[in-house]
């Protein structure tokens, strides 16, 4: 044993970390017996529906919800916006009613008189000069170092081109809502769609004039999240209310089309960008103009670009945000990165065609512009990525590779990169005196398995089986933990679980060290039993019965500690196989490889579920999926999923994840995973089309037509 | 089946639910042509009004009468009535899968039939594949490969995973790949979707 120090264990003495560990939760989830908010039926619940407007810019001129009040069964109603309110984008909520059924609820709605006042209303994000002829263009920010003109003059290659991504959704399963019950003695309980468990109890009390300590938050499971629930919203406090008036329990969850066109969105993003290199394929000189719109506020995406290559010397970058009719932008899994992917990983590809170059030389030999932390990184990651999808046998010149016929087949490759630090989690951590262990904190799986990290991480501490751990997340009564946003929690929550094990672990041994007569600093534990040397002790039983008749209690409140459990900051390769349909223009996935860093890996398993999930993810925003809005009508006209296309079991093809995990990435600590493998789908599918067929098509997702008018249009 | 009016669903005006209402005495009508003589109460007499009537579910091996609308849909009655919150409402229309159902052992959108529509025949949700430690070999699969992440398409997912291996003993990956074709996931789970019904799909053609 060695000294006690905070550390993981040896890689090589691991018995669970890093193993393919299926979830422990996994049973409760399949069988349906798992409880969402949107299941909560307690006894005397009513059910909420919604009115919204479905003009783009309106103001309310006629409101009357009394006829909703009489309907019978109808218990409560809550206004949003009354008459002189304006509505700023199609399905700006009106009103709520809660009833004894829904369907009586939906009747209340029909029967709310109201009129609204049209307004002017802008839409079309993509068309700058539309916009700023409509005044909704906000003033450029601009950076700039260097000097570009010079390099540009002096470059051997220059590349210009237009690129854009489309808005997306959330597009959570669960819709946003909850169930509310205020209750006659001040108290309010709340199960909550919530990606922000600790944090929301003061987004009630505030407003609604409660106790923040009688507001009790329950999450155990969210149909996902993705970014858009940290918030309780309007909804959210209208639910709470029409549970107050109607003294009952309500539900309050969003409808498809308002979860669609209320709930949240990733902006848009639109450029032209000029990029140069010398004859080497260096990266001289970049030149850009983007905008796109994150909704009624009118900002674009962060305007750092290039993306990862910064390191260009000579830089000039312009970003012109719009406002539109359209509801306000929440993070999206890794805010602005897969944009700031997209527009720049195609205009280097680009670029590589231009010069003649094979892509992949081209992102090689400009790894000394990415951040030198992850060069190394990149170009293992790139190394193993190759090797996995065949690339340089596979990869051919742009528009080289199809053969006769219509279909061509290319390859494509992006990179990206996270941080993903952990967030501020505290856990209770109880060794029971029969040896079982319960570990309780105010965290929340989206997804991620954090039961399944968390338990993994004390079995492996405390050598026993993971059935001897009972995790509990997803209530505020439980110790505080920051929301799951920006791959924060595995490394939030593993940190202070593997701190609190230590410390009991300790404690324990010293109790074994008095009780057997021996040398504390010899211990250690695993296979049930505590070892000194290479002999049992007792077994974890025996020792866990030391602690009396009360269960030994460890808080771990630090925190974020640098003490080598965590760390921050990632890359990640990713690339592409496609065939194009060049009759119909229809993409499909042949092959995608998935190459990602992210330290210490606890779960094997769940760590790849989750890169593979992201990659399909991005599949949908690089082929099918994207907010349409109508520039005439300003609606949001396929806020349903059926004509919100994203991709069924049949459409992804092969997905071939490989975690990059050297030792130096297991000596380093964990970092979280959520965000970083979303982002270079988008570029990795756009320059595998290119490749297939020799034209950029310019805006993702790469629908049919966008693909045949590229064609058409022949511009590389 | 497809309606114009699933187009616009949200908000006031005509939406699937009127179109299932008018319609519902005819369907009922047929529907009870061969129905057992305990849903009699169920008439059409009372379905061309929209007063609550009893409807008799036979849901996982027991008899269930609620007095519910005629309008009212499968989904929301064993969801909100009878507290079986396996099957989710996620896209409302016909499209997403999330609410499958068995019905006579065929996968079934449960958002896409009326409830009283369903009497006199046998309605199987993801619970019944659970009995405390007992679980149905697709749950096990589901489970081991990984097929679930937030979880809340995973019990849809798994009746028609389940209903497509009872059809399909023998499917092939491409079977799999059309077969599964009619649920949606968000979290993009589909590969450990796929893994389990490769390995139950026995003595397939691999």
């Amino acid at each position: 044993m060695a000294a006690r120090e905070i550390a993981w264990k040896p890689r090589s003495e691991n018995v669970l970390m890093g193993k393919r560990i299926s979830r422990i939760d996994g049973v409760e989830k399949a069988s349906g017996h798992a409880k969402y908010a949107a299941d909560i039926n307690t006894e005397g619940t009513l059910y909420a529906r919604l009115l919204t407007c479905k003009l783009p810019h309106a103001k309310v001129a006629k409101l009357d919800v009394e006829p909703a009040r009489k309907i019978p069964g109808v218990h409560a109603v809550h206004v949003f916006r009354d008459v002189g309110a304006e509505a700023h984008w199609d399905g700006t909520l009106i009103a709520a009613v809660a009833a004894e059924r829904p369907e009586i609820a939906q009747d209340a709605i029909r029967a709310i008189e109201v009129k609204y006042e049209s307004l002017p209303h802008f839409v079309d994000d993509d068309n700058l000069e539309a916009a700023i002829e409509a005044g909704r263009a906000k003033d450029p920010r601009t950076n700039e170092k260097g000097n570009v003109a010079e390099a540009l003059a002096n470059a051997a290659t220059v590349h210009k081109g237009y690129y854009g991504i489309e808005a997306i959704t959330h597009m959570c399963m669960e819709t946003h809502g909850s169930h509310c019950d205020w209750k006659d003695d001040g108290t309010l309980d709340v199960h909550l769609s919530t990606q922000n468990v600790t944090g929301t109890a003061g987004q009630y009390a505030g407003p609604l004039g409660l106790e923040e300590s009688n507001v009790s938050i329950t999450c155990e499971y969210i149909g996902g999240g993705f970014g858009s629930k940290f918030r309780i919203d309007e909804w959210g406090l209208a639910c709470a209310q029409l549970s107050k008036e109607a003294g009952r329990p309500v539900r309050l969850m969003l409808d498809r089309a308002t979860e669609l066109k209320s709930a949240g969105n990733r902006p848009s993003a639109f450029a032209e960008i000029t990029v140069a290199a010398d004859a080497d394929g260096n990266i001289v000189a970049w030149d850009s103009h983007h905008w796109g719109t994150s909704g009624v506020k009118g900002n674009t995406v962060s305007s750092s670009l290039p993306y990862i290559f910064d390191g260009c010397e000579n830089r000039n970058r312009k970003a012109t945000g719009i406002s539109c009719n359209a509801d306000d932008a929440r993070a999206w899994r890794a805010p602005n990165h897969p944009q700031q992917c997209a527009l720049t990983c195609t205009a280097l590809d680009d670029l590589a065609a231009k010069i003649g170059m094979n892509s992949l030389d081209l992102f090689m030999k400009n790894l000394d512009k990415a951040p030198e932390k992850l060069r190394d990184v990149y170009a293992g990651e790139m190394k193993v990525g190759a090797k996995l999808i065949d690339w340089q046998e596979q990869w051919h010149p742009h528009g080289q590779g199809g053969g006769d016929g219509p279909i061509k087949r290319g390859l494509g490759m992006a990179l990206h990169t996270w941080g993903g630090r952990p967030n501020n989690s505290a856990v209770l951590l109880k060794v029971h005196p029969d040896g079982t262990v319960s570990s309780n904190q105010g965290t929340q799986d989206l997804g991620t398995g954090t039961r399944t990290v968390i338990a993994i991480v004390l079995a492996e501490t405390f050598g026993i089986p993971l059935s001897s751990v009972k995790v509990v997340v997803g209530h505020n009564s439980d110790p505080a933990c920051g929301g799951s946003g920006g791959s924060t929690t595995v490394g939030g929550v593993s940190g202070p679980n593997r701190r609190a094990a230590l410390e009991a672990l300790w404690k324990i041994f010293d109790l074994v060290a008095a009780k057997y007569e021996v040398d504390a600093a010899t211990l250690s534990a695993k296979d049930e039993k505590i070892w000194s040397g290479g002999e049992e002790v007792c077994t974890w039983k025996q020792a866990a019965s030391l602690v009396g008749v009360m269960p030994l209690e460890v808080l771990n409140d630090a925190g974020k500690q640098d003490d080598g459990l965590t760390d921050t900051g990632v890359g990640g390769v990713q690339m592409a196989d496609v065939s194009v349909d060049t009759e119909t223009g229809v993409v499909r996935m042949n092959k995608f490889v998935a190459v990602q860093d992210c330290g210490t890996i606890i779960d094997l398993k769940t760590a790849e579920s989750q890169v593979e999930g992201a990659v399909i993810m991005g599949i949908a925003f690089a082929l099918s999926e994207e907010r349409i809005m109508d520039d005439h009508t300003g609606r949001f006209i396929n806020a349903d999923l059926e004509n919100y296309k994203l991709p069924r079991i049949g459409d992804v093809g092969e997905i071939v994840v490989e975690m990059y995990q050297p030792d130096s990435e297991y000596n380093r600590g964990v970092v979280g995973l959520g965000e970083p493998p979303v982002i270079s789908p988008g570029a990795a599918i756009s320059n595998a089309v290119a490749n297939a067929i020799g034209v950029r098509v310019p805006v993702l997702p790469m629908t049919p037509k966008r693909v045949l008018d590229a064609l058409k249009g022949g511009q590389a | 089946m497809r309606h114009p009016e699933e187009q616009t669903r949200s908000g006031p005006g005509f939406s699937r639910r009127d179109f299932l209402k008018g319609s519902s005495a005819a369907v009922a009508a047929t529907a009870l042509a061969t129905a057992p003589a305990e849903t009699e109460a169920a008439t059409a007499a009372n379905v061309t009004s929209s007063q609550a009537a009893n409807v008799t579910l036979y849901v996982n091996g027991q008899e269930h009468t609620l007095k519910i609308e005629p309008r009212v849909t499968l989904l929301d009655a064993l969801r909100n009535d009878l507290n079986l919150t396996g099957c989710k409402e996620v896209c409302d229309t016909t499209t997403c899968g999330a609410c499958t159902v068995l019905l006579d052992g065929k996968a079934t959108y449960a958002c896409s039939r009326l409830a009283i529509e369903c009497q006199g025949k046998e309605v199987r949700t993801v619970e019944s594949l659970r009995d405390g430690d007992q679980v149905d070999e697709v749950i096990t699969g589901f489970v081991e490969h990984d097929g679930m992440q937030c979880g809340f398409c995973t019990p849809g997912f798994v009746m028609a995973t389940r209903a497509f291996l009872d059809q399909n003993p023998k499917a092939t990956l491409d079977d799999i790949k059309s077969g599964l074709g009619g649920n949606i996931c968000r979290c993009g789970t589909y590969d450990g979707v796929a893994k389990c019904a490769m390995e139950l799909a026995k003595g397939g053609d691999r």
